[in-house]
């Protein structure tokens, strides 16, 4: 087998009538240097083109494909490519394919496109709107199955939130625990290098509850069970989407709204305040710990110095963000897993965004506390 | 390079695959000649799937040897692999198309890991093999979520001839498609078994497909092949084969054959 010759082409004769002399080896294996070898073809080819395959070993589909098009794309007419030499067995198959080429780039010559600025900003637009209108009606949907349980009370799957408690909240206690204690220690400690400059060591007290009780604890607990529980949701009702187990569910008259998220908000709705409580209690005694140990200060004096610095709506003012910051990250959560179709790489950017959003709408309604608070004079 | 003109393209030869103590092959004997459709038959569980995974190379026997082109599968050296892989294409039973790639993609792929080549040509190749299984063009930009069955069998079909394999693997390559597309898909591997010189293997369960394009049938039953053409078959007195074949499914699609052929 001669195949080590490389491939070539020559093209002679005059413009109306060419011939063109394929050599050497035509196998796939050689479409890379045939291709090059395409490129140095003269522009403007009109008239016949008689393509001589007698050179031509082991001829393959793909390569005599790149020259076909090549030819016609150059200008050539497919009708005006003749096959002469022991043209390829496939020939017909080729014919047939550049002819439906053919058709396909007639049929579908101009669709006009949204590509301008104007036309992708309105696109834009009304995704954004209808995106929008399809979390208002998730968002409704929910009430709606919550209203139901009012007057039907299976509309409550208790097992269902149950296990979703267990799984969101008494899984959670330990990293909630250990992550409060530390960043509490670390506060403290960082609290009392500064203050011990003005003599203020006492003040550690101050520092540490307020922030612990205000913020850290509710917004880290949050930010945790995000990251734990809200890619779960996510991923869960995410697979279930893509093995149609949610169209098994409305198919047997079950509604995925009741059956799959109602549980999982509830459960979070429940959870998340007792989880800021625990986070809350940890936070204090890591501060406790570091003023005894690092500054000094006794259990009793903390104690003392902790009832003059609280105002009675602290703790409060912690606490009651604790729900509001649940729904929304059960809703982000659930809302994106409902969303996935298709594919295993939605399942896993949806996943994604449900973490990333529903951290941001944590922190962005905790912006929107403060401010609230602080014109409240709570 | 392996040689592929030599006959027989597959040899089989006292292959045995045993699981624990459950023996799936003992001493099978398969041979599949240049430019055949063969066809593998057999129940459930009788180990279609192991065979193909043996053929392939994916299974190490645990005796026996099977040849592909004159050379031993199993001999055959990691540096020799890829000239193995680029010697046969496969369809697997659902497609197995990437999902998360495109139909045009998931064509380029073998592409671009075997030739350098530029983005125009390899849109250009995808578009010749979306073509030559009869798929519109416009399916290039879709993601095999949005194809039908019979689509994604086709798409599967476009991805194993992409590196113009003369072999080609089909697993059920009908299953799952209703009568008309299960009729136009036997057409179009007809039309380029003959056009692309290729040698078929292809298990499958349909019997309008073995009937329509096979040449041969090689029916696996106490865990060795029983070849034979197709109207040798119809006369084997094994008691499975003639359940298969002159079951109540298979005399509906005997009776057009019997028609043309022997009737």
């Amino acid at each position: 087998m001669d195949a080590n010759v490389t491939a070539s082409l020559s093209l002679e004769g005059p413009d109306e009538r060419r011939d063109l002399k394929l050599v050497g080896d035509w196998s796939p294996a050689s479409m890379p240097h045939i291709e090059r070898q395409l490129l140095t073809l003269p522009a403007n080819l009109c008239g016949h083109v008689i393509c001589d395959w007698s050179a031509a070993k082991t001829p393959g589909i793909g390569p005599a494909w790149l020259l076909l098009t090549r030819l016609i794309d150059l200008g050539c007419s497919h009708l005006d490519i003749e096959h002469v030499g022991n043209p390829p067995h496939f020939l017909e198959l080729l014919k047939k394919l550049t002819h439906d080429r053919h058709l396909a780039r007639t049929t579908h010559l101009h669709v006009p496109s949204l590509e301008t600025l104007v036309g992708r900003l309105g696109l834009w637009a009304v995704l954004q709107g209808r995106y929008m209108r399809g979390v208002l009606e998730f968002f409704g949907r929910i009430v709606a199955v919550v209203g139901q349980i009012f007057s039907r009370p299976r509309a409550l799957r208790i097992s269902s939130l149950t296990r979703h408690m267990y799984e969101t909240g008494v899984t959670a206690i330990p990293i909630v625990s250990l992550i409060a204690f530390l960043i509490s220690v670390i506060v403290a400690y960082l609290g009392a290098q500064q203050l011990a400059r003005f003599g203020a060591n006492i003040f550690v007290v101050d520092l540490v509850t307020i922030a612990v009780l205000r913020e850290m604890g509710v917004l880290l607990t949050a930010i945790i069970v995000a990251g734990r529980s809200g890619s779960a949701f996510a991923a869960e009702i995410g697979v279930m989407q893509l093995n149609e187990e949610t169209d098994a569910l409305r198919a047997m008259g079950l509604n995925p709204i009741e059956v799959l998220v109602v549980p999982r908000v509830l459960a979070l709705f429940i959870v998340l305040p007792c989880l800021t409580v625990i986070a809350d209690g940890m936070g204090l005694a890591g501060g406790i710990l570091l003023s005894l140990v690092n500054l000094h200060i006794p259990l009793p004096e903390f104690i003392s110095r902790m009832q003059e610095a609280l105002a009675p709506t602290t703790f409060w003012a912690g606490l009651v963000k604790a729900p509001v910051f649940a729904i929304l990250i059960a809703m982000v959560g659930t809302y994106r897993g409902m969303q996935v179709r298709d594919s295993a790489r939605e399942l896993g950017r949806l996943t994604t965004v449900a973490v990333v959003q529903s951290i941001f709408f944590v922190i962005f309604a905790d912006a929107l506390f403060a401010v609230l608070f602080v014109q409240l004079d709570f | 390079m392996l040689d592929t003109s030599y006959d027989p393209v597959i040899r089989v030869r006292g292959l045995v695959n045993r699981f624990g103590r459950q023996i799936v092959h003992d001493g099978l004997d398969m041979e599949v000649r240049q430019h055949e459709i063969f066809g593998v038959v057999g129940g459930s569980g009788t180990g279609k799937s192991v065979l193909l995974r043996s053929i392939l190379g994916l299974k190490a026997p645990d005796g026996g040897t099977v040849e592909l082109y004159g050379r031993d599968v199993q001999s055959l050296a990691a540096d020799e692999n890829s000239s193995l892989v680029q010697s046969y294409g496969v369809t697997f039973q659902n497609g197995a198309l990437i999902s998360s790639l495109t139909v045009a993609q998931n064509i380029q792929l073998p592409l671009r890991e075997h030739y350098d080549l530029s983005e125009p040509a390899l849109d250009a190749l995808a578009e010749m093999n979306i073509l030559m299984v009869g798929l519109s063009a416009d399916t290039a930009g879709k993601y095999p979520s949005q194809l039908s069955g019979g689509m994604v069998k086709r798409a599967a079909l476009a991805r194993a001839l992409a590196l113009e394999p003369k072999l080609l693997f089909l697993d059920e390559p009908t299953a799952g498609l209703d009568p008309i597309s299960a009729a136009a898909f036997d057409e179009l591997l007809l039309y380029l078994h003959a056009q692309l010189r290729l040698t078929v293997v292809m298990i499958t369960h349909d019997l309008d497909t073995l009937f329509r394009t096979c040449t041969r049938i090689g029916v696996i039953v106490d865990s060795r092949m029983v070849s034979d053409t197709l109207p040798g078959m119809l006369e084997n007195p094994h008691p499975w084969i003639r359940e298969y074949f002159h079951g109540t499914r298979a005399r509906a699609a005997e009776a057009p054959l019997k028609e043309q052929g022997h009737g």
